[in-house]
């Protein structure tokens, strides 16, 4: 299936599925497709964020949508992430569905406040008589010295508050599909994308559809281990199972695609079938989604394990600038591969 | 310690100039506004209303069975009244955990209050919110926050809304003085003013943060003057004269209606109670007793009543009438409050998520 797919190169996609007709963009181009026909179906669509409004337009993810749509609907606001994303909720109570985007997910701890104490609370708190249907968009960084304050993911904070549905696409099939359903859902989402996945092509199709949030795909079938890959570890998991095959191991890659609600039965199936587990994250060991992933594992089907569950992650430490560092800091395919590999054989 | 607001009577001389002037007397304000009488009998009704409400809650605490902590405002009745009697139903008010007046005032029935405070399926959080988050969309109370300053960029983006929309409502944003300690209420403020949104900024200064004095806070407690800041207008008022403030609140909403804006109105008032629970705090010397007594001297109902009297709108036979009917209203009220059952146990799995309509 072309949607289950991503490719690191424009070319290799054309001479695949070209030829069948199939349409494909970037994972860029699909933010922004989704966005284009969000605000043109939907009045009460707005975006709202530093800089959507500006000639890179968020790294191309808004170019050229506030010349459609005028600066209200595409709107450039003060630096103040907290109070804007009261303003937004508020809007979002009012029966608005606000898109808030920030270019980095390191300004979301600027916003805590307004999204965990209120957010996410607001339709409890109300005995269900409010709700807040908004969006929350967010771009993790990597590389070129990004360091400290430019790079971190933090879904895994996101993941522990009750209230908020935390989205991750991995191919631009998905971030569209994601996105719409995002819109849709009446809840507040925190939609969290991938800088390095950016120019990654893949099949979108140009009318709207939605992927639905909570569901898990299966990237690719295999027998031998379960390898959970988030956001931007499925080009990376693809690459270790290519390896991996040649070693004569069959992997099974998972791409959870929601973080909340997770799609806890898709992985422990795949377990029961396997009986080794291999998780693939893009942020920090300790309290990580894998752990979560790691835990669910353990309390549903730990007599199906037959090896200790492995995880790849970034270390626990800030991210650091040189070029020399980030090599270190930063996991690929052969951490997986070796991952993998130790599941397998030294289990 | 600095005696907070105890010289707020010889303050009102350089107040801005919606303020009254210090040689008028209240009677004179009250046949110089042009307030019709029906009006300023409401007035009085509501702020008794609000007034005996909380007595009630004072009476029945002592028992442990209302299990949430209630934040009460007797003393500062004057302004949640005073502005709210300038809205319309579905004008929106956002409040703070001290909530119980604006409730009220905006048009909340007091049993689904008491419910809500008792944990009881009938109120109006069916038991999720307690006493800090009222949420009564029909009157336009979307919410409350009990985070100091949290309410105060939601008020602003309905009133964004209201503007995208071209929409005649008018967002209210009540707050402390604590709030302004916040970031957010500068990030509101600047981003209303920005967008000249139809919001009226409230802010019930009664001087102290639980018990932190403004004085250890904030280097002025002229909070008025920072709209002018964010080019805004801004006024201090007497918030213990409900009159006056009905009439800037009157001003202020009718500036956003004209969509010319946001003001700010910083009011001075007083609470007689603890930060908490139904005591009063100079007793554990968060406060001086002479403070409490100066203020309830200037108690915002007697200064009414007395008006209402002078100038001959009501009598005291009226008025008496009033008292009774409004103690068998909430006696109604808390009875069946209390008669209301608690949720159920699943209950507290539901409404996560909102799950569509």
């Amino acid at each position: 299936m072309p949607w289950t797919k991503i490719y690191t190169d424009k070319a290799e996609f054309d001479t695949t599925f070209s030829r069948e007709g199939l349409r494909g963009i970037t994972y860029r181009e699909a933010v922004r497709e989704a966005l284009f026909q969000i605000l043109q179906a939907d009045e009460r669509v707005f975006l709202m964020g530093e800089g959507v409004d500006d000639p890179g337009g968020i790294f191309g993810s808004t170019r050229g949508l506030s010349e459609k749509f005028g600066k209200e609907r595409v709107m450039d606001i003060p630096i103040a992430e907290n109070g804007l994303t009261g303003v937004a909720i508020g809007a979002a109570i009012a029966g608005m569905k606000p898109i808030f985007i920030h270019m980095r997910m390191d300004f979301l701890p600027m916003c805590m406040d307004q999204i965990v104490n209120h957010a996410a609370k607001w339709h409890y708190m109300s005995g269900g008589s409010v709700h807040v249907p908004l969006v929350i968009r967010s771009i993790i960084g990597r590389g070129w010295g990004s360091a400290a304050q430019h790079s971190q993911a933090l879904q895994a904070l996101f993941l522990h508050i009750p209230g908020l549905k935390v989205v991750m696409p991995g191919t631009p099939y998905d971030a569209k599909g994601l996105l719409f359903s995002a819109v849709q859902d009446g809840n507040p989402i925190m939609f969290i994308e991938h800088r390095w996945l950016y120019d990654y092509t893949g099949y979108v199709p140009e009318e709207p559809y939605s992927v639905p949030i909570g569901k898990g795909i299966v990237r690719r079938e295999g027998r031998d281990v379960t390898l959970v890959a988030l956001s931007h570890m499925i080009v990376e998991a693809s690459k270790a199972a290519l390896v991996l095959e040649k070693e004569g191991i069959d992997v099974e890659i998972i791409d959870p695609r929601t973080v909340t609600p997770m799609d806890t039965q898709l992985i422990i199936e795949s377990v029961k079938k396997t009986g080794r587990l291999v998780i693939a994250d893009v942020a920090c060991r300790t309290g990580g989604v894998g752990a979560e992933i790691a835990c669910r594992v353990a309390e549903s089907a730990h007599s199906y394990l037959r090896s200790a569950v492995q995880r790849i992650n970034f270390p626990d430490t800030p991210t650091p600038a040189s070029p020399a560092l980030e090599e270190v800091y930063y996991p690929d395919s052969n951490a997986i591969v070796a991952a993998v590999s130790s599941s397998v054989n030294g289990g | 310690m600095e005696a907070n607001g105890v010289k707020s009577k010889s303050r009102r001389a350089d107040s801005a100039d919606l303020s009254i002037g210090p040689h008028d007397t209240m009677e004179q304000r009250v046949s110089n506004m042009n307030t019709s009488s029906a009006t300023l009998v409401e007035i009085l009704r509501k702020m008794m209303l609000i007034r005996m409400f909380e007595e009630k809650i004072v009476d029945v605490y002592g028992v442990q069975d209302m299990k949430t902590p209630v934040h009460l405002s007797i003393g500062q009745e004057a302004i949640a009244v005073g502005v709210c009697e300038n809205l319309e139903t579905n004008d929106y008010v956002f409040t703070t955990h001290r909530s119980h007046g604006h409730g009220l005032a905006k048009g909340a029935d007091p049993g689904k209050l008491y419910a809500e405070f008792y944990g009881r399926i009938d109120g109006y959080c069916k038991g999720k919110g307690g006493s800090m988050h009222l949420s009564v969309p029909e009157v336009g109370i979307h919410g409350t926050s009990a985070i100091v300053g949290g309410g105060i960029p939601l008020a602003v983006g309905t009133a964004l809304a209201s503007s995208m929309r071209g929409d005649e409502r008018v967002s209210v944003s009540f707050f402390g003085d604590g709030a302004v300690d916040e970031g957010v209420f500068h990030e509101s403020l600047n981003f209303a003013a920005l967008k000249k949104l139809p919001v009226v900024f409230v802010c019930e200064n009664n001087f102290y943060a639980v018990s932190s004095p403004i004085s250890a806070r904030q280097p002025h407690d002229d909070i008025a003057r920072r709209a002018e800041g964010y080019n805004i207008p801004g006024f201090r008022l007497d918030g213990n004269d409900a009159i006056a403030v009905y009439h800037a609140a009157g001003q202020a909403v009718k500036r956003a209606r004209n969509k010319e804006g946001p003001t700010l109105l910083e009011c001075r008032t007083y609470r007689w109670k603890g930060h908490v629970g139904p005591d009063c705090d100079y007793e554990n010397g968060c406060r001086p007793r002479f403070e409490l007594d100066d203020w309830m001297d200037r108690c915002p109902i007697e200064i009414l009543k007395k008006s209402l009297v002078r100038t001959g709108i009501m009598n005291g036979i009226q008025i008496q009438a009033l008292v009774g009917e409004i103690h068998g209203q909430l006696n109604s009220a808390l009875e069946w409050a209390k008669r209301s059952p608690y949720p159920n146990k699943s209950d507290v799995f539901k409404d996560v998520f909102f799950k569509g309509k």
